[in-house]
């Protein structure tokens, strides 16, 4: 098994690649010159496909997929989505922000209702209503809807931040480390309920994480990257557990521990961090 | 038995102590008062001075005092027409300085060019003092009334362009994003976002202002001669050489100044929610 890079190319050979990052590179000026965060990062993703991505902080994670939400550009090369290069920030590519990003002064159901209401004005009042309310039960959140987000915990704000996603049935899913500041229990309700919303309603899925564990349970794929500067995809890890996946037993095969290990190999012996 | 009228002892006695601490709260400024009365009155017996005692002020002005009612025509009226006509131009000048500086602020905050080209001017002209744009309004706008409004506007103005305008840029990156990535329409992003984030910024402009316009309006009113209006009370008792009506009309501004801040005070925890504050 080992890896990977081979059927990390079968697998987009075997349908048109739905997202393609074709040769990107991605160079900030500073003060002290240019900063060459990401250097020829290539990847295809299949529609409906739930990649996770890893590496050490500072390699340009973040800068990556912000190139496919559309908030950075690359310097050279190019993001495609079906075939199109990505222009600006759209809500076909929703994004569950860092740090959830919900406006304090509106209630569960307000921060939801915004976007529904952006993304479908040829629906009626109750039709977006009824949106709304679907998803925040979705989530587990259809008693809080009135509460404003300083009143709720944070697993809760990131339930809110992940329906106001969703809700929009975006194409593309992008969540920037979503559960790094939760506790281990709501971090795996979350995860099931990401898993259960994304089976049914089969939207890509591109999230960065930190947690190993947590890329396994979910992804498809695992990317990892190198480190930075001028930081690239060192090796796409093919995850073969099949779905419905169940936590405890996946955890009880020897293959995942062999895909853990490499995985842990990979950034703590070939790309060790410095500081880490 | 003795429990029972222990618990039934308990809630009268933290009422009382309740009751002791408001005591307490009104009678510590009140004592306080009296004592620096006391000083003054002394002061102004031991020292060569033409400053009237505390009371020589009540003794040369007790008909200002009890009765603020009483119009006699032209500019003879009580003390609460003088200070209610002096509020009412507040009132216009302020609201007229609430609506230009919140909209030009929210401008500036907005555009970097036109933020970078007007900010030293601002920063130059709000330290004008009120005194100062009085000639200038005389001449730009030749009558006293609307001279007189000039005067309060343009010293009411500057806390609230410069306070929104920093309301405006400091909206947090996120919620920036978030209106990118929703493409949210300008107005939605206008009532949604930017007003409810600048809007604590706002109010401490307006709050501030509110005071500035209240201490402008004797510089607004003095020169004005032959208007209704404390500021030009103040300054025809000084022609008059009435000392104590001077200071009992000070009185009155700091009180009227000090309710204006409450009134502000007030609303702001009326429609900023808990948070925002
Ligand atoms: N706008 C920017 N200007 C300059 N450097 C930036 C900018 N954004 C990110 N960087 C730098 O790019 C590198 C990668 O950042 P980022 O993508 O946020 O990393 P990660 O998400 O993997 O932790 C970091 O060293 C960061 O300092
Ligand atoms: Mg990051």
């Amino acid at each position: 098994m080992v890896t990977s890079l081979k059927s990390a190319q079968r697998s987009s050979h075997d349908a048109t690649p739905f997202l393609i990052v074709d040769q990107v590179s991605k160079v900030y000026p500073t003060k002290t010159g240019d900063y060459t965060v990401l250097k020829d990062v290539n990847l295809a993703v299949n529609q409906g496909e739930f990649i996770c991505v890893i590496g050490h902080s500072g390699c340009g994670k973040s800068t990556l997929l912000n190139m496919v939400s559309g908030f950075a550009k690359p310097t050279t090369g190019r993001v495609l989505l079906q075939g199109k290069p990505i222009e600006k920030p759209g809500p076909d590519r929703m994004v569950v922000f860092q740090g959830y990003a919900l406006l304090p002064w509106l209630s569960v159901f307000e921060n939801v209702y915004l976007g529904v209401n952006v993304v479908y004005p040829q629906k009626s009042k109750s039709e977006k209503t009824q949106i709304v309310k679907e998803f925040l039960a979705m989530v587990g959140l259809a008693d809080a809807m009135e509460k404003k987000p300083p009143q709720i915990s944070g697993g809760m704000k990131q339930r809110v931040a992940i329906a106001r996603a969703l809700a929009l049935c975006p194409e593309v899913l992008i969540l920037d480390e979503p559960f790094g500041a939760l506790d281990a229990i709501t971090k795996e309700e979350l995860q099931e309920e990401l898993l259960k919303i994304w089976n049914t309603h089969k939207c890509t899925v591109l999230m960065i994480t930190h947690d190993i564990d947590e890329a396994l349970f979910l992804a498809d794929r695992l990317v990892m990257m190198t480190n930075g500067p001028a930081a690239a995809i060192g090796e796409v890890m093919e995850i073969p557990f099949r779905r419905p996946r169940n936590r405890s037993r996946m955890m009880e095969t020897p293959e995942y521990y062999k895909l853990r290990n490499h995985a842990l190999d990979f950034l703590y012996n070939r790309f060790a961090h410095d500081d880490e | 038995m003795t429990i029972a009228r222990k618990q039934f002892n308990k809630p009268s006695f933290v009422l009382d102590k309740k009751l002791k601490q408001r005591l307490e709260d009104i009678a510590t400024p009140l004592g306080t008062i009296l004592i620096l009365l006391l000083i003054w009155q002394l002061l102004t017996m031991i020292l060569p001075t033409d400053l009237p005692g505390p009371i020589k002020v009540v003794q040369e002005t007790w008909v200002l005092i009890l009765y603020p009612f009483f119009d006699f025509g032209g500019t003879n009226k009580g003390l609460f027409w003088q200070v209610f006509t002096s509020l009412q131009r507040v009132a216009i000048g302020y609201s007229f300085a609430a609506v230009v500086g919140i909209g030009l602020g929210i401008l500036v905050g907005l555009n970097k060019r036109l933020s970078k080209g007007l900010d030293p001017i601002f920063n130059i002209l709000r330290t004008v003092p009120p005194l100062a744009w009085v000639p200038i309004a005389l001449a730009a706008l030749k009558q006293n009334q609307p001279a007189a409004l000039f005067v309060i506007f343009i010293t009411a103005i500057w806390p609230i362009l410069i306070n929104t305008a920093v309301g405006v840029r400091q909206i947090p990156q996120d919620f920036n994003n978030v209106a990118q990535v929703l493409q949210l329409p300008k107005t939605e992003y206008f009532f949604k976002i930017l007003i409810p984030s600048a809007l604590p910024y706002i109010f401490t402009g307006l709050r501030i202002a509110i005071g500035l316009s209240w201490l402008a309006i004797i510089a607004a009113e003095i020169v004005m001669s032959g208007i209704v209006g404390i500021g030009f009370f103040i300054w025809n008792a000084y022609q008059n050489s009435q000392i104590s009506e001077i200071i009992v009309s000070l009185v009155y501004i700091g009180l009227v100044g000090w309710l204006l801040d409450s009134l502000m005070a007030w609303v702001q925890t009326l429609i900023l929610p808990q948070s925002q504050r």
